[in-house]
């Protein structure tokens, strides 16, 4: 693990950030050099060893831009993003701070874009969060106290303005390239569009979307998008991932918040011999069905459980990675 | 009443032109509201908001109306109370992801903006709610931030609130209403 886990006490120090850019992170760099981008989601570990999460970036790392840490998705708990985000700062991995709006006010969500901005973190995504009732402590206060507009915002003047949402100063403002998500395949459809615009209003730099499954609707999506010109305000990822079987899917499907999957999709895994086989292969061709869509900058794999295939899957789409240097 | 919150909906043209009459009205009565007193006025005002907005808009009395903005679909009803539009996690025909029998607020909203006269006011970036201002009426607060937009347009730029969220302050004043900023001189350091 040495190679990988590098100086535990380097921390840097604010290093200034290349010409138009507004973080200078390497997801930020890709996209703005015109290049494929590829973001991928890390399954935190239900443990307090860091060990853990670099045994989970480790799959990721090479063949990625930026790593997402999930901020208790599905309302579940598990190790917090902005842990994560900490530690893979210190193996030099780019990473995207999740934040949701569910289980954090105002005043601590500024506090922790201070902090994570200090130990290095570059990318956020602002999300609104699953429902509580959707995890493992339905019980729980949901707290809501911003929506992932409002919080985009609140992140955008910090940064742009250097102050709180008080109008205090902030003396060292936090560079950080802006992310919101999207989810063009679910109701309202007719108005994802527009509220994708909102997001972009509000100072939104890059989009990561939820799984795309129906490319005849994403390409709709995107017709939309582009008639609105916020393929050029805004860096969009196509959200892919591997489905393990039918019945996962169908579980997916109507236990997960917002997630579209067609029934021809379900089919194909269901005649497979081999379901596992043929959810790689359908994730593989909506790359590659995505890549030559106008507007879209990249890709966001969420393989759940299934990261080991996100190398595979990235070649066997024809994504070639450059290496890239760390920052 | 659900039943009712989705006629207003349905109904979103003319209400809007309720709405706009009262805000005029009262914007009107300033000197008049001024005169007796705001603060005396709380009480009763929010009293009849209370139940003529509950009872229409299933009005959960945040102080902040922006109806207006939202098609006439009241955003407190959203079970995350969000102000800027649905999350992605609205079920398949529009229905809520928390409550699934009751149809998303926002697909109501943006249902609700398409008829309207300024229905693009829904694409406005809202601020989160000042907590402190729930159960107070909206309706005098409506008055009196218009009133300073139209006499201290450069008012504006005195609150961080305002500035941060300007087009809301331009369209719907009373959702970035301008508070106090808060200069403590501990919290300063």
């Amino acid at each position: 693990m040495s190679m990988f886990y590098s100086d535990p006490n380097a921390i840097r120090p604010y290093e200034p950030i290349p010409e138009g850019h507004k973080a200078g992170s390497v997801l930020e760099r890709t996209l703005r050099a015109g290049e494929f981008a590829v973001t991928s989601e890390l399954n935190p570990p239900d443990s307090a060893d860091p060990e853990d999460v670099f045994a989970a970036a480790k799959p990721l790392a090479e063949v990625t831009d930026a790593i997402n840490a999930t901020d208790a998705s599905g309302a579940n708990c598990h190790m917090s993003s902005i842990g994560i985000c900490s530690l893979l700062t210190r193996t030099g991995h780019g990473s995207v701070y999740q934040i949701s709006c569910r289980d954090r006010n105002r005043i601590a969500i500024q506090g922790d874009v201070l902090g994570a901005a200090a130990m290095g973190v570059r990318n956020v995504l602002c999300l609104t969060g699953d429902d509580v009732g959707a995890g493992d402590q339905p019980g729980a206060k949901p707290v809501f106290d911003l929506d992932s507009v409002s919080l985009i915002r609140l992140i955008k003047t910090m940064r742009d303005e250097g102050r709180f949402l008080s109008g205090r100063e902030i003396a060292k403002p936090p560079r950080l390239f802006i992310g919101a998500a999207e989810n063009p395949c679910v109701d309202p459809v007719d108005y994802r569009a527009d509220r994708l615009a909102k997001k972009v209003e509000a100072g939104a730099d890059f989009i990561q979307t939820n799984y795309i499954f129906d490319i005849p609707r994403f390409e709709r999506f995107m017709e939309r998008v582009r008639d609105m010109g916020l393929d050029k305000r805004v860096f969009i990822l196509a959200g892919v991932g591997p489905l393990a079987s039918a019945k996962a899917a169908r579980w997916m499907r109507s236990n997960v918040p917002g997630i579209h999957i067609p029934d021809s999709v379900i089919d194909r895994l269901a005649k497979a011999e081999k379901p596992g086989d043929e959810g790689r292969r359908i994730c593989v061709e909506l790359i590659q069905q995505v890549k030559d869509i106008a507007g879209v900058s990249g890709v966001h794999i969420m393989a759940y459980r299934r990261e080991h295939l996100v190398a595979d899957i990235l070649r066997e789409a024809g994504i070639a990675r450059p290496q890239k240097q760390s920052a | 009443m659900y039943a009712l919150r989705r006629f207003a909906v349905r109904r979103s043209r003319q209400f809007e032109w309720v709405y706009q009459r009262l805000e005029s009205l009262l914007v009107s009565l300033d000197p008049l509201l001024s005169k007796l007193g705001y603060a005396r006025l709380e009480r009763p005002v929010a009293a009849v908001e209370r139940v003529t907005k509950g009872l229409l808009f299933d009005c959960k009395m945040c102080g902040q109306c922006v109806l207006s903005s939202t098609g006439m679909s009241c955003p407190m009803n959203c079970p995350k109370q969000l102000r800027n539009g649905p999350c992605g996690g609205v079920r398949p025909g529009g229905f809520c992801e928390v409550k699934p029998d009751m149809r998303c607020v926002w697909v109501e909203a943006w249902d609700g903006a398409s008829r309207m006269k300024h229905g693009d006011k829904i694409g406005v970036v809202l601020p989160p709610v000042d907590r402190r201002l729930e159960g107070s009426s909206a309706w005098l607060r409506a008055s009196r931030e218009r009133v300073q937009q139209l006499t201290e347009a450069t008012e504006a730029n005195r609150t961080a609130l305002a500035r941060t969220y300007p087009e809301a302050r331009a369209s719907a004043p009373t959702s970035a209403p301008l508070t106090e900023e808060t200069r403590k001189e501990g919290a300063a350091r």
